[in-house]
């Protein structure tokens, strides 16, 4: 406690780049996962080859990826834009699945009887097909949410700043209590932003408060 | 992009594979102590993980312990680790133990309660006991379940792996840390990719022993086989 009072603006600054290196790849992957999860659940000729590679890219450990992100697209290293590549590509790997099954889910005669009283594709995406999407959607962002927070710690040992500074520096200058504040400060923005994503869903979709637990 | 071709180089480059500690045996032991920890997980998580799921009791606990654990920052619990009992191979090991565990308890948990109550029902009026109910009737229909769930708790383990040679010098992390110190990229992005590269090989050989598993579990009955692959989602998810 000690510690931490006399870090406080530190840890107070590592939350902040924390913050602005999570919410842009949750957001981002969000925007990017529901029209390719839309045309997913749409053709059963595109749905194999979408999830089966963003599957696959859920597969490369992040430490590397964080690493050949920069050499592919010439970021510098310790940029926060290798950080947001990585994350929202992370992101899309789950999200990309979460959105096909959201959107599967969607009853097939419902999609029918909207066509028929006269929604064009356009307006049957928006009004029908997404609110319908939405809770399986949420259920899928809300495992984005709390993996990306926990994420990002890992830049820390590339030396990209966030609460994971907490763990690298903690451990070569030998302080407990700077690795527990930053396990337990990781923990509460992943469960913070969490119920963000729950009270927004609550807001963008007023009649499905019970489903959102599920 | 040149530093993509340097980092080819170096991993085509014999000299990095023939010495006693070169990256043929990084590669080994990155496996050997993955491997290890895997091993570990699945002797304590598929028993209680069984378990529960046979009895129905403790279903809260597993689905809070699952979900709390994806908010840990693994980097945190190994450098915690790593100060608590010091420089060596014990607190990696643990560290990666608490993030395989969840996964093989949530696969163990999830495929055995997806077994239809219907069929354990048969089969306890057909006399067998609870035992041969768990080993003979729910175990083989939940296996397709239960290696997914130590999929991704190998997926995991091989990734974090790399991150336990912040700590202690094993496995491919090593030649990645040693690069990032003496900023020699090419190292450090060859050793990438080799670690890159073998989580997708591992990902494939549980692929393949997953759908083994799945088609042993229900020869014809394709509708069952969808209700595993959607327990196998949620947990994966």
């Amino acid at each position: 406690m000690n510690w931490l009072s006399q870090n406080l603006h530190i840890v107070g600054q590592l939350l902040a780049d924390h913050l602005f290196l999570s919410i842009p790849p949750i957001l981002l992957s969000l925007l990017i996962s529901v029209p390719l999860g839309r045309l997913a659940a749409g053709s059963p000729r595109l749905r194999t080859p979408l999830l089966t590679g963003t599957g696959l890219l859920y597969a490369i450990p992040s430490l590397p990826l964080f690493i050949i992100i920069p050499a592919l697209f010439g970021f510098s290293l310790r940029s926060p834009a290798t950080m947001i590549t990585a994350l929202t590509l992370y992101g899309c790997a789950l999200l990309v699945r979460g959105a096909a099954d959201a959107f599967s889910s969607v009853p097939q005669d419902v999609r029918l009887a909207a066509a028929a009283t006269g929604h064009s594709r356009w307006g049957l995406f928006w009004t029908v097909e997404l609110p319908l999407a939405g809770p399986v959607l949420l259920s899928s962002l809300r495992v984005v949410t709390v993996s990306t927070v926990s994420l990002v710690t890992v830049g820390a040992v590339i030396g990209i700043s966030s609460l994971g500074t907490l763990f690298t520096d903690g451990f070569q200058r030998n302080i407990d209590a700077s690795i527990v504040t930053g396990i337990v400060l990781t923990v509460v923005v992943a469960f913070a932003l969490d119920a963000l994503c729950v009270l927004a869903a609550r807001w963008a979709m007023p009649w499905q408060r019970a489903v959102s637990r599920a | 992009m040149n530093l993509l071709i340097e980092a080819v180089q170096w991993l085509l480059d014999p000299a990095n594979w023939g010495e006693p500690n070169a990256l043929g045996m990084r590669i080994l032991e990155h496996l050997a102590f993955s491997g290890a920890v895997v091993l570990v997980a699945a002797a304590i998580g598929i028993p209680v993980g069984t378990l529960i799921g046979h009895t129905g009791r403790g279903r809260g606990a597993i689905i809070a312990i699952t979900s709390g654990a994806r908010a840990l920052p693994t980097l945190g619990l190994l450098t915690i680790f790593g100060l608590w009992l010091g420089i060596g191979l014990e607190a990696p090991f643990l560290a990666l133990l608490v993030l395989a565990l969840p996964p093989v308890l949530a696969g163990a948990y999830a495929g055995v309660e997806s077994v239809d109550r219907a069929t354990v029902g048969a089969a306890r009026a057909i006399g067998l006991t609870e035992r041969q109910i768990l080993t003979g009737v729910e175990l083989p229909l939940a296996a397709p379940v239960i290696v997914g769930g130590l999929r991704s708790a190998a997926l995991q383990v091989i990734s974090t792996a790399t991150l336990a040679a912040y700590i202690s010098d094993t496995g491919l992390g090593r030649p990645l840390f040693l690069g990032l110190k003496t900023q020699q990229y090419e190292m450090m992005l060859g050793a990438s990719i080799l670690v890159a590269l073998l989580a997708l090989i591992v990902e494939l050989c549980f692929q393949l022993v997953q759908s083994a598993a799945a088609r042993r579990a229900e020869p014809q009955n394709g509708r069952q086989h969808r209700a595993h692959s959607g327990a196998r989602e949620r947990i994966e998810a």
